[in-house]
């Protein structure tokens, strides 16, 4: 689905990214864990396309120029960016809209997806009257309506509290059982990267290359606070976290 | 609890609006003790007829109000049109400058120079090129309403967050929409803090187009009365041009209160 082979990336003197390669499974999710300003967030910019690289060569679904990908993959930024004058519904059917869908077809599609995302009657609520989750939820199913194969989320719940976060990636993994998609993930959680992801590579410090790959052992298990406590995932856990201290070094 | 709550709701807004309400009203009463006594005259050592009192102000009001009525007709005119020409020619040009780097370049700087230039000072010469009619009047409006709102609105075209920018793109937005999604719902408050602006322009930038050459409207009648020594009078179409200002300015708040419904 994804394929990077030896990629490059800097902005003017700047190197972001040294001679990156990584590949991705149809229906599988990768996520990219590293220390803080490493350019986990650049990467995935130039994988969905808002960037060409400097160097090197990126695929997706077979497409390798920018307007190509960026045809075929959807950005969920970092904050959740709701247009706070749209109400949920609209800035959920935002692609829809953008494509030329009229608003109440665009609604109607929309809407179909928020008893399921456990925002039924929140409809036609403005961003400012949601809670933090709800409205990370709302962002996501933006992202999700738009149909496009590959998603690229950027710490999606990095704003979020340690409980209201534990219980999205709960959700998280659910949505992504019922609506199986390619997904591109950056995090800067080691838990929440292996318990979401099929694999995990940890990027060093700048400029980014490849420290560690590391196989989750339980992605997505319906458990997630006994799969977490697993020795195998606490050896994973421990794997990935010597790699970053290793890469940060 | 709920009715409580709701007392307390507008006692709040009374209050709001008492301390104010209350200073004016002392204002003017002080005025009118200090001009009906003499002692306002006597102190600027002018005739008493020179320095009317609020209640004399308020019978010139009601004596010309047929005449105040008639100019205030010829200048509310110059004003509103002048002022939605340059609402409209403003935007319009900073959504230019939003769509092309090199006309942004180009012109914003001059756009915000051109700010500390008193625009109201080629009013002469307007009426030179223009004629005598409304036109001067209504360039000399719009042009003193263009800039702020220009040079506000392109600030406020340009403060969208590039995350809403790329996660718009990625959603297949094209260029006009993210323009008309995004963009220009972010620089409304932007544009209306730039049209209170120039609601507070367009009144004396009409004044000042009558005065260099008209036959009617609140100016004309100002410098005559000027020139007669009819004070009263004259504070009577003050008042009047005033109370356009005010109307102009309430009337932009509540566009804006109805409008941007966000903050």
């Amino acid at each position: 689905m994804v394929s990077i082979r030896a990629v490059s990336h800097s902005y003017g003197e700047l190197e972001a990214i040294d001679g990156l390669d990584l590949e991705l499974p149809a229906h599988r999710v990768l996520a990219l864990v590293g220390p803080s300003g490493c350019g986990k967030s650049t990467l995935l910019e130039l994988i969905a396309g808002l960037q060409q690289p400097s160097a090197g060569a990126i695929e997706v679904d077979g497409a390798g120029a920018a307007p190509e990908r960026l045809a075929r993959c959807a950005l969920m930024p970092q904050r959740d960016m709701l247009l706070p004058w749209l109400a949920a519904i609209d800035n959920a059917a935002l692609a829809l809209r953008n494509r030329g869908a009229r608003r109440g077809a665009a609604r109607a599609e929309a809407g179909r997806l928020f008893e399921q995302f456990g925002l039924a009657g929140f409809e036609r609520a403005r961003p400012a009257e949601l809670s933090g989750g709800m409205r990370q939820r709302v962002a996501f199913l933006r992202t999700l309506v738009a149909g496009k194969p590959l998603l690229a989320l950027d710490e999606p719940f990095a704003s979020l509290d340690a409980i209201t976060r534990a219980e999205m990636q709960g959700w998280l993994a659910t949505a992504l059982a019922a609506e199986a998609r390619s997904v591109v993930l950056v995090s800067h959680d080691i838990e929440e990267a292996l318990y979401l992801a099929d694999r995990v590579v940890v990027l060093s410090s700048r400029p980014a290359r490849v420290a560690a790959a590391i196989d989750s052992p339980a992605p997505r298990a319906a458990d997630r606070d006994a799969a977490v406590t697993q020795p195998a995932f606490v050896a994973a856990r421990e794997r990935a976290m010597a790699a970053l201290h290793g890469g940060s070094r | 609890m709920k009715r409580w709550r709701l007392m307390r709701h507008i006692g709040a807004k009374v209050a709001r609006w008492l301390l104010p309400a209350l200073t004016l009203a002392a204002l003017v009463a002080i005025w009118q003790l200090a001009a009906s006594s003499g002692a306002l005259a006597d102190l600027l050592g002018l005739e008493p007829f020179l320095v009317p009192s609020p209640a004399e102000i308020g019978s010139a009001l009601w004596e010309n109000r047929s005449l105040l009525a008639e100019n205030a007709r010829v200048t509310l005119e110059e004003v509103l049109l002048g002022f939605l020409i340059g609402l409209v020619a403003g935007l319009g040009f900073a959504v230019l400058l939003r769509l092309s780097e090199t006309l942004r370049r180009a012109f914003y700087p001059l756009m915000v120079g051109s700010q500390a230039v008193p625009i109201l000072v080629f009013a002469p010469v307007l009426v030179v090129w223009f004629g005598y009619g409304i036109w001067p009047k209504l360039v000399v409006v719009a042009l003193v309403c263009f800039f702020p709102i220009a040079v506000n609105a392109a600030d406020g075209l340009r403060s969208v967050d590039p995350e809403a920018t790329k996660m718009m793109r990625s959603l297949d937005a094209s260029r006009g929409q993210i323009l008309r999604r995004v963009e220009i719902p972010t620089s409304l408050p932007f544009v209306f803090s730039g049209a209170r602006i120039a609601a507070t322009y367009a009144p004396i930038a009409a004044v000042f187009g009558e005065w260099a050459g008209a036959d009617s409207g609140l100016g004309v009648l100002i410098r005559l009365d000027s020139a007669r020594l009819e004070t009263a009078r004259l504070f009577a179409a003050a008042a009047v041009l005033a109370a356009i200002a005010l109307a102009l300015f309430a009337l932009i708040a509540l566009a804006e209160r109805r409008i941007v419904t966000w903050r």
